[in-house]
Formats: C-alpha cells, structure tokens, sequence
C-alpha cells in the first residue's frame, strides 16, 4: 500500500489504483468526465488535472492527468494549487463553448455530470463569443434519445459501446471539433445493452425514451430500491415514479451482482406496469362470459365465498412473484395443495440448480465470472435468456489481454493500452449452442449442436478431462484449455428445458472442481424468484394440481398458458372456480371466474432469490392505485387474515430452514435512522404536498408503509441508508449516478454498508455425477431477449423489438419442405392453424425445428415435434417495429 | 569519403557514370547496399545498435530523440509474433520537404537504411507510412522495393542470412496527425487516428500490440552510411555538440528557398544568407520559425544560433524539422500566424478538449483580430489558452503544445502588431502589399 502525499496530506493508497480512482476512494471531490471506474482511463477529457511535484523542493510541479497517473510511494501530489485548479476550470470552459445553455429543457439537468463538474471547478462567466457547432440527431430505435448538440466529446459513449459491451452500430465519426457520435445511418441501436448509455453519457445526448414520454426531474421521482423482475439474475435497480405511474428504471450499483450496468429488457421492460393491458378493478365473471368490476371487499367477499363452498382449494403460485406472495398462497391453500407453478420440466432443472448451489463447487456472482479465465457455455444463448451476463462473460474474455499487459508493466486501468497490447487474444469462451450467439465474436470455440449433441458433448468433455481417449479432438481440446486454467467456469441453464444439457453441465463442473477448487459453476434459472420458490416449496407439480381438478383453484401472478402450451385449454377444464391474481390481462385471466388485480413490483414489497441463491429484498416504489393491491395482501384477506411483508417473511424464515437468512436481506420494517425512516422522496421534491391541489387544497396524508422501513415522502433520512434500502444514488456536489463512489468502500467495490441481500445457500455437499438423459426432441425453443419474458413483453418499447414468429431449419430441412428463407410455414395445433416465417440456417442442426420463446408460440411449448407444411403465396407480416421506425425517421 | 551522405547520389558527387540512383544498379554503383551485403547476417545486431548509439545519431523527425537509446528499449525477441520497423513518411509539417527530396530522389538509400534498421532491432516487418500526396515518391518507393526485392535485398533470407524482412508502403489518407507516431500505428491499425499515451511506448507495444520502431524518413536514411562508415565519421560531420548532416531548408521570400544538406552546428545565418540567399530585395526579416510551423518564432538576433537542438532550444524555440519558414516585414504576422492556427484546429484529431476545442477557439480569435474585430480581452483570452495548452502533458499528445508555439512565441515579439490591429480596428499590413 503505497502513501503518497496530497496537499501535505499522507495518503494510504491501494496499489495499482489510478492516482484518480485513489482521490476518490479516499472522499475527494476531483472532476472527471472520461473515466469511468467499468471502463478504466484514456486520458481524453483533462479534467482530471493535478500538479505533481517531483521532490519536496520542488514547488512548480508539471500538471498531469490523475487518471493517467500510477500512484507510487511518497508521490507528491496538489488539487488545489492555482494552476492545477485554473487548469480544471479551463477545460470546462473549453467544454463549454459548444455546449447549449439548453439546461432548463435538457432531460439531464438536475443529475447531469457536466453541471456537477462545472460547478466543481468553479468556470462561471463565459468569454467565448462565436457560434456553437450543431448536429443533426438520429433516431436510435424505442429506447434511446439523441441529442449529438450537448456532446462534450468525452469518448465514454463508443468505449462503452463498442469495447465493452461488444456493439458495432455506434461510431465516433469526423475529427477535430466536430466528431459525431451516432450511427453510419439512423436506426436501432442493436446491442442489447444500449440502454447504458443512457448513464454512461455525462450529459444529455443519450436519453432514456421510454423516460422522456414522461418526464420528470430526478428531485421530483420518488424512488425504491428494486430487483430487476425480467430474468432470474437478480440485478439491483432503481425503479422511480411520480403521479402513480412508473418512470424509470436506473442501475443500481451491486458490487458482486450487476456493477454498473443492466440490459435493455431489465431497463425498458419495467414499463410494463403502465401498460394498457394492467388490470385496475377487481372483476367477476358475469354469465355472457364477461368481467363485472367489483368494489375489492365485494369482490373478496365473492372469493370467499367460492372458498367455502367448495370441497377443495388448491393454488398455483409463481416463479416470478416474491416469496411473500407464494407464502401467503401456500398459507391460503395448505401445503399439501400448493404448487410453485412451475412445469414438471422447469421443476426438474431447478431442483438441479439448486444441488449444484448446495454443493462445493462455487457458484460466483455474476461481476465474478469476469475473473474467471476459461469459460464454457453448454446450450443457454446468455445474451437471449441471462442477459446481462453475457456483459460479464464478454469481460472475461479479456483476461488473456490483461496477463499480456502486466508482463509488459501496464497497469489495468490504462483501457487503451491493454487493448492495445492484448488486441485479438482473449482467454477462451466456448460457446456450444444450437444457433448462432452474440458471444460468438469474442469466442474461441463456436460449436453449432443440436440439444441431445450438446449434452453428448458436454460429457465427453468430462470424460477427456479425466483422461479417456475415446473422445472426439475438439472435446479434448476443450478439456484441455479449460484444465490447464486458473479458474474455468461452466455456464448452463433451463432455457431449452433439457435436462441432459444441465446435468452433462454440472457433471463437468463437478469434474473441473475436483481438479481445480478454484472452477466453478454459472446456472441461469428461468424466472425471477425461480430459485427461490423451489427453496419454498417444490413438492407438487402444478399438472397435479391441475389433474386433481379442485372445486377452486387461485392462481396467483401466472399465465399457465405459455407454461402449458397446446394442454392450456383442456388441463383448465372441470375447474368450477378459477380465482386469478395477476397485473396484466392474459389467456389465464380470460377463462377466470373470479380476478383481483395484483400490485407489481414496483408496488409491492417482495424477496427474490437469483440465480446463485442470492435473496434479495424489493421495495416498493410506490403505493398502487385503484383496488390494485400486493399478492399477499389480497391471499391473506381471502382466508380473513391480515399481515405486513415482515411477519411474512418472520414465517417462511420459520417454516423453511432454506429461507432462514431471507430476514437479513434487508432491514425490516422496524429499522429507523435516528428515530426517522428512509426517504423514498429527495430533499428537494416539490410538490408532495400539494400533489393533489386539483382536488382538495388540503395536505394529502403520507401514505403508510407497513411493510418496509421507507416512507412515501421527503420527510425521512436521505443520506446514511444502508444499500438494501437507499433510493437514490445522490451525494453533495455529485447529482448523477456518478455518485456511486461517494457509497462504494472504494471506487468499485463494496457498499460502505455491505451488498444487499444476502447468501442463502452455502455449499457444503459433494456433487455426485448424475445420468445425462437425452430428450429426443424435435422442436427447441430460443430465447429472446425482447420477447421471452412474460411481463416485459408489455411494454410498448419492448414489444416494438419482439420478433416475428419464426421456424428455424437446417437447409436440408428447407429443402425437403421446398422453402427458403422468407417463405411462409404452418402447423395445425388443436385444429387451428399457426403461420411461421421460415429461416434456413446452415449450420443448424438437421434434426431440430427451432422457434422463438415469444407469446405468439405458446402453443408450441409442450411439443416434440410439428408437422410443417409451406404456405403458397404467403407474405411475412411486418415486424411490430417496422412502422413506428420509419416514422419516427422522418423526424 | 564524402560530407554529404544523404543527397551526394541526388547532388551528383556520389554519381557514377551518369546512372540514375533511384535505378538499383545506379544505386550499388555508388556504394549502395554495400552495408547490407557486408553486414546482414555476419555482423552481431548488437554490435551495430552500439555503433549507431556511438554516433550519436538523433532523430531527423523533429524530436531530436538519440535513435540508438530508442531503439535499446526494444525488448528481446520473444518468439510470439512480428516485430516492426515504420518510417514515417507522413510528411505534413507546413514548410517541411526534406524527406521528399530524399524518397522521390534516391528511395534505395531509405530501403537499405530500413533492412539495416530492422536488422539490428529483429524487425521482421517494415512499413513506409507515407503521405498520399507524395505521388512520385511512392512510385519511386514501391519500385525500389520490387527492384530490393529481386536481388535479395528484401524478403526471406536476405544475402543468404537467416535475416527476413519485408516491406510495404501505406499510403495515408491523409491526417496531419498520423505524423505523430501512435497515431500512425492506429492508423495503420485500421482505427481513428488518435494518438496513443505514453507508456507504454511503441517499443513495447506498437503496431498490433507488438514492439514497433517508427523512425523518421532522414534518420533511417543515416543508418546505412554509419554501418558503412563508423560512429566516428559520422560524428565528426557536424560541427558543434550534434553529430552528422542535416537536411536544412527555408521557405518564404527568400530569393532561393530551397533543401541543403549542411553539417549540423551550421548558423542560421549561413542557412538563409549564402544558402537561401538572403531575403528578396524590399523585404527585411522579420522574423523565422526554425523548424516547421510548429515551432516558437525566432528574430534577427538569433541569426548567429547554430542549427543544433540544444542551442535552438535554450533560445526557447525547437529546431524541429531543420526547414526555416521565413517571415518578413510587409508579412502580417498575426495573418500568419491565423493560418497556421487554421491549420491546427483543422488537424486536430479531436480526442482531447484543450486542442480540440481550445484551437480552433484560438484561430476564431486570430481571424477576428486580423479582419480588425478585436478586443484588447481577445489576447488575454489567447494568452490563457496558450498557456494551457502549450505545457506538455496538458494535452494527449504534443499537437496542441505544437500548435500553439507560433501563437505564444508570435505573442511575445509581435505583440504591438496584435494590438495596433485591435487599435485601428484593421490590419496594418493590408496596405504595404
């Protein structure tokens, strides 16, 4: 640990740190626009100007570039001395002549890096006289703003973009003082983690879309920390509201889980709880098979009566609701009668995953996997179904750059250099998948198999692992790249519902371990709380509820259609009483009896388990509007029972040992800041208590928050929240997320107040090798990053990038059926027909059919095979997105 | 042994029997590839990198950096790839024309000077990174390669040694930044042409992430004649503290601007009074930037400096490329300086804000003041920026410190022509042309 020196000051430093990382880390204010502490230094911007002096006589010293400056011991440094300062104000000024003094209408005023840094430095009064340079803005797809007039050309946007998270549609183009950062024409923004920009941006060119349709200042939101709903990973963010609707979703920092960034599906999907198709009022089935809205007491009167009057009640709960709402089912239901409203096959997978998170070989967390030096990957499309992991995975890849630039004495947070030495060689990602993958571009290996193959594979691997000759080259190869690693990691998961693939996955981590204890084991479950419901309960299938055909069945925050597939329809009959909990409306809510409208996450306090067995605490944001209410809430008044979130969690910590540690995810709804609770508002939101001066000039009374330990007001603490419960990030002087640092141990590391959430599961079992089971299927579902995930497909940004339903098909397949690429297919399912678009792909298997994971397949979800046959004269309908882009263009 | 090395063969006194040098056979003729017949192979490259330290050989390219103490930093081979050899080429300095002499003229004694040079550091590679408007000389360059290249002077095993070398010309697209070396690697690269920061220096990680010597087109030109002729000689060429000959020029209203070959330590004055002639009749000088458009202004009185980088520098100016870019007194030096300015900003890469948006701020002031729109605050605006801008290590690389060295040093000795234009509102030479 090397001390330097800084305004006479000794100074402890972490060696390797930048001299501007350092600065920060230890609570100084240093303005900088491109560092960024994901990213690393280039050394673009000069803001971060400091004086090094080259001895102790030495008083003139010579500016340098802090994030350019490697901290060594007994370096003498000064932030504040008249040049170094003059300096920094200087460059702001110089930043400032193109910039538009448009703050008042810009969307990022108020949490905008620059306006932090402008006042930091001190620049004030403007001197220059002549024209500002103007650009013309793209349209960049439904997600992303554009405004190329306030750019400051600090280079973060296409670094970010293009070496970090891998996309090829954003470019730096011109030179001198007019670069332009854009696209070669306008268009999507293709690469699932765009989104980012929107934060990475210091200022107001990247703007969220789905945010500006109702904009709000930041000072103005009213915040919560939330888990990120759309897949089973667990990502930590802010989900902000105001007037009762959901406005944004921001990243927020989890040291261990996402870092800095989240993907496109997590940012724009939580935009669903606006949607169009959210239900408000309780309703119940009239006898013309339509929905009579009730008065919610009327309606639980109604439920609880059914209840009654009826011989059995047994209840499907959801994977992708909290445990809170899943207990309070199975409270509701009885043990005995709940399911966690997973299919048999999900069930089998889970319960796998979670043997594997059990056991001895590490799980690591996700930002984790980006140490890990060999990776392979057996069936999941990451990018598709574990999104924002295949940001990290990408990271990984770099490993081999970094080794290079540390024998050649290059620190690592010099970006450019590392790139520059490490160029194309990266450490090896195998990458065996049916299809083509994102990854593909960074892999080693790039194996196209169909599922069964895949398994097969992924054993010989093992196999050649523990030395049998009988294996093919390329699986020698691979086993030999991932043995002679320091940390190889195997990557599986549920998405193609292939048991086989998992099990050869965890028998090779299991055989890695045994010869490395430093390997591990990545599994991407299905849903949100995936984990953590079959922690709860994983005892029944939900096809033997079903087949038990109760007198009343609650379902409860789950469209059993997609799950079910063709069987949808003829497993629901015989149910006198369907009672459904849900916040949209789908198939399940449409043959209901009986439907209470339920809160979603961001109006419900809810405990999710990721992936690695992580429980992690949502907060609401906001409190629901109308009859909506929380799962939980609406179950427990269904049995005449009332209970805040805590005494439900105080019983599941209880009845499930597994779920012991979910109390110490979060504070509970007790925790108090000096007597004062946290404050979901800002200091400085305006209006709280004239927000509905429209209708009544009296104060509005603070809504109530029994579950949680945070308030719907300003009125509370603000700045010494604990992680699991801040809701913003926000520090004096540092408006934007920038803030982060002024929370972090040390600049990207952990929480002053430790991560959020907590570990549950601490492996001590040994894994033994399981039988891999082959599935002999024909069809074989995809993921899609748009499309996929239930509730996400409701927001308009997001089902504008839904694809059309398609078949893919090995050419010989095509050939056979006479088709080509753009050709229409159909199959006849429960006697209606079902049009695909076909897609002839070379290098697919020859016995696979694939087809997207999108709601206009859910029929096909239970199925082996189908039977094609080619549509004469059939036109591909226009993908949802197409229109909207061409008029938005036009723009 | 002759006292002008690099231009006898263009001059004419290396010449034999009227061959053209830029033929090979014309070339060997006068001694050329004699050094790479008698040295490649047999001689240790150790030996011949102290030879070139011994000379005390520094760079033609404006730095003045000892080329033996550059090329000492290239790490042993270590057997995983290519290593390379790049003569920049890229010669945009306004006022700068030495090395076309050279390339159009006699282009073998560049390809030698690099089979030499790459021999001694292990480059396998070589690149001429050369200026697209040099026309002829990449014609010359790509024939003399071929010509090389037939008699074994380039390519595999060259003279039968286990040494393999080959070389390729880029033509630029044409950045006045990919002059600076890390700019050309990422242009050569493929990337946007922004420089790289230092360390790691090209030595270690260059092109391709590869250990990577760019040397100027004069300096490798040296190489060979030192090989041929010892340190001593080579020292003994110039007449004060630098070692050799240098290619010295002068450009402006002179009566005969023009490129010589001068032992190093020549005064300016010898330069411009029997070389260039002395200024045209009606002229008077005003004062010269010694080096290249990216050079301080020096005056009369320093006409007695010796062309040598230590003395050029203690004067506060640098001597750069050794072409003297003269300003005379019915010159406005503030239009002057505006155009070189405009020139700058334009040639920004656009990577860091000082150069980026403090040039063409600064050349924005200049054409003001020159159209007669100034205001006495515009200097202390330009003071400022040339202040901050003109400190190395302010900026990514040295074209903002460059850039502003006419404008600082015009500040200095012409300040009362800046502000007898923002005093009458016009500029006081448009009549006296």
């Amino acid at each position: 640990m090397p001390t330097i020196i800084v305004d006479n000051q000794d100074v402890v430093v972490k060696d390797g740190d930048n001299l501007l990382q350092a600065l920060l880390s230890h609570g100084y204010d240093l303005p900088y626009f491109c560092w960024h502490p994901a990213m690393g230094s280039v050394g673009a911007c000069r803001q971060c100007a400091v004086v090094q002096y080259a001895n102790e006589d030495d008083t003139r010293g010579r500016i340098v570039m802090s994030c350019m400056t490697s901290v060594v011991d007994n370096a003498r440094f000064s932030l504040k001395t008249e040049n170094a300062t003059q300096f920094r104000k200087s460059v702001v000024e110089n930043l400032m002549l193109n910039h538009p003094h448009d703050c008042p209408v810009c969307e990022e005023g108020g949490e905008c890096h620059l306006q932090d840094m402008t006042i930091m430095t001190g620049h004030r009064d403007r001197s220059y006289e002549g024209q500002k340079t103007t650009y013309r803005n793209q349209y960049l797809g439904p997600f992303i703003g554009h405004e190329m007039n306030r750019c400051i050309t600090c280079y973060r946007c296409v670094r970010y973009y293009q070496d970090y998270a891998g996309g090829h549609d954003l470019n730096a183009f011109g030179s001198r003082d007019r670069v332009f950062f854009g696209r070669a024409e306008p268009g999507v923004l293709e690469n699932e983690f765009a989104g980012n920009l929107v934060e990475v941006c210091p200022t107001g060119v990247f703007t969220d879309k789905t945010f500006s349709k109702h904009y709000t200042r930041k000072w103005d939101l009213q915040s919560s920390p939330t888990v990120c709903q759309s897949c089973s990973l667990g990502c930590s963010t802010y989900t902000s509201e105001r007037y009762g609707e959901l406005r944004r979703v921001h990243n927020r920092y989890h040291h261990a889980v996402n870092g800095y960034f989240l993907c496109d599906r997590g940012r724009f999907g939580a935009q669903f709880v606006n949607s169009d198709k959210r239900l408000h009022q309780a309703g119940v089935r009239n006898n013309h098979g339509l929905y009579d809205a009730k008065q919610l007491n009327t309606a639980i009167d109604i439920a609880r009566s059914m209840i009654s009057n009826s011989a059995s009640i047994k209840g499907i709960g959801s994977p992708r609701a909290s445990l809170e709402a899943n207990q309070a089912l199975r409270d509701l239901v009885g043990a005995g009668n709940y399911a966690n409203g997973m299919s048999a096959t999900d069930q089998v997978l889970h319960n796998l995953l979670l043997d594997v998170l059990n056991s001895k070989v590490p799980t690591p967390s996700m930002i984790a996997t980006e140490g890990f030096d060999a990776v392979i990957v057996l069936g999941e499309d990451v990018t598709n179904f574990a999104p924002r992991l295949a940001l990290s995975l990408r990271q990984s890849t770099r490993n081999r750059a970094k080794e290079l630039a540390a024998d050649a004495q290059i620190p690592l947070w010099h970006d450019a250099a590392v790139r520059g030495i490490g160029q194309a060689e990266r450490s090896p990602l195998m990458i065996v998948t049916p299809t083509e993958d994102r990854l593909d571009e960074v892999a080693s290996h790039r194996i196209r198999l169909s599922p069964d193959e895949i398994a097969r594979f992924g054993e010989d691997v093992s196999r050649a692992i523990a030395g049998a000759a009988d294996v093919s080259e390329l699986a020698t190869e691979i086993a030999g790249l991932l043995k002679h690693a320091n940390r190889p990691l195997v990557v599986a998961g549920t998405s193609l519902q292939h048991s086989g693939i998992l099990q050869a996955a965890v028998n090779l981590a299991s055989t890695l371990f045994d010869h490395n204890p430093a390997a591990g084991f990545f599994g991407c479950a299905a849903e949100s709380n995936s984990i953590g419901v079959t922690l709860l309960d994983n005892a029944l299938g939900m096809e033997d509820i079903l087949d038990s055909k109760p007198d009343t069945l609650v379902v409860m925050e789950n469209d059993l259609a997609p799950r079910l597939g063709h069987e949808f329809s003829s497993r629901l009959e015989g149910i006198k009483n369907l009672i459904v909990l849900d916040h949209l409306d789908n198939a399940t809510i449409s043959v209901s009896n009986l439907l209470l409208p339920a809160a979603t996450f961001a109006e419900a306090e809810g405990t999710y388990v990721n992936n690695e067995g992580r429980a992690q605490r949502n907060f609401a944001t906001f409190k629901p509007a109308d009859t909506i209410r929380p799962s939980f809430e609406l179950l427990d008044a269904l049995r005449g029972a009332t209970r805040h979130a805590g005494e439900i969690q105080q019983a599941i910590s209880e009845q499930v040992p597994a779920l012991a540690g979910i109390l110490g995810a979060a504070p509970s709804e007790k925790f108090r800041i000096e007597g004062a609770r946290v404050a979901r508002m800002t200091h400085r939101a305006s209006g709280r208590t004239a927000i509905h001066a429209n209708i009544s000039v009296h104060e509005p009374r603070v809504p109530v928050d029994e579950d949680g330990p945070m308030v719907y007001s300003m009125e509370g603490n603000h700045a010494d929240a604990p992680s699991a419960v801040r809701a913003y990030s926000w520090a004096p002087g540092w408006n934007s997320n920038q803030s982060n640092h002024k929370f972090q141990q040390e600049v990207g590391g952990a929480d002053r107040s430790g991560d959020s959430g907590v570990l549950l599961l601490t492996g001590t079992e040994t894994l033994s090798p399981g039988e891999v089971n082959l599935s002999n299927k024909r069809l074989v579902a995809e993921a899609h990053i748009y499309g996929t995930d239930e509730l996400s497909n409701s927001a308009g940004e997001i089902s504008q990038r839904v694809t059309t339903p398609y078949i893919r098909m090995h050419t010989s397949t095509a050939k056979s059926l006479g088709v080509e690429t753009g050709d229409g297919v159909a199959c006849e399912i429960n006697g209606a027909p079902l049009e695909f678009a076909v897609l002839v792909d070379s290098n697919y298997s020859s016995t696979s059919l694939g087809y997207p994971l999108i709601p206009a397949t859910a029929l096909l979800r239970q199925l082996d095979d189908i039977e094609l046959s080619r549509l004469e004269n059939w036109t591909a309908p226009k993908a949802p997105g197409a229109s909207v882009i061409t008029t938005d263009r036009s723009q | 042994m002759t006292q002008t090395p690099l231009t006898k063969n263009i001059t004419g006194k290396g010449i034999i029997d009227g061959e053209s040098p830029t033929n090979l056979a014309g070339f060997e003729a006068t001694g050329g590839y004699q050094a790479v017949r008698d040295l490649v192979g047999k001689m240790d490259p150790a030996d011949l990198l102290q030879l070139i330290k011994d000379s005390n050989l520094r760079g033609r390219g404006g730095a003045g950096f000892p080329t033996g103490m550059k090329w000492s930093f290239v790490p042993a081979p270590d057997g995983r790839g290519h290593r390379y050899l790049i003569a920049n080429a890229d010669e945009m300095e306004p006022g700068t024309f030495k090395d076309r002499l050279i390339m159009e003229n006699d282009p073998h004694q560049l390809v030698e000077g690099m089979v030499l040079s790459a021999y001694t550091i292990s480059a396998d590679i070589g690149y001429i990174f050369i200026r697209a408007e040099y026309h002829r000389a990449i014609a010359e360059l790509r024939a003399a390669i071929e010509d090389a290249e037939q008699r074994g002077y380039l390519g595999d095993r060259i003279q039968g040694s286990d040494f393999s070398f080959h070389l390729h010309v880029h033509v630029s697209a044409g950045r006045y930044i990919c002059g600076e070396e890390t700019a050309l690697l990422n242009s050569l690269e493929g990337k946007r042409a922004t420089p790289r920061a230092k360390p790691p220096f090209p030595q270690v990680s260059g092109l391709w992430g590869r250990p990577t010597i760019v040397n100027n087109v004069e300096t490798l030109c040296n190489i060979s004649h030192i090989a041929r002729e010892g340190a001593d000689w080579f020292q003994d060429l110039g007449k004060g503290s630098d070692a050799g000959t240098k290619l010295f020029g002068a450009s402006g209203r002179v009566k005969n601007p023009g490129c010589w070959e001068l032992p190093m330590g020549t005064s300016i004055r010898e330069i411009l009074m029997d070389h260039a002639g002395g200024m045209q009749d009606g002229y008077q000088l005003k004062g010269f930037l010694p080096g290249g458009a990216s050079t301080d202004f020096l005056t009369p009185d320093h006409l007695d400096l010796p062309m040598e980088y230590e003395a050029i520098q203690k004067a506060g100016s640098r001597m750069g490329t050794g072409t003297m870019i003269i300003l005379d007194d019915r010159a406005c030096p503030v239009g002057m300086i505006a155009n070189l300015e405009k020139f700058f900003a334009r040639e920004s890469c656009g990577f860091c804000t000082p150069c980026r948006e403090g040039l063409p701020w600064v050349r924005d002031l200049l054409d003001t003041i020159e159209a007669g729109g100034g205001k006495p605050e515009d200097l202390e605006i330009l003071e400022r920026q040339a202040t901050f801008i003109g400190a190395m290590g302010n900026t990514h690389c040295a074209h903002a410190p460059g850039a502003i060295e006419p404008l600082s040093s015009g500040l200095k000795y012409f300040r009362e022509d800046f502000e007898q234009h923002i005093h009458d509102g016009c500029c006081p030479y448009a009549s006296k042309n």
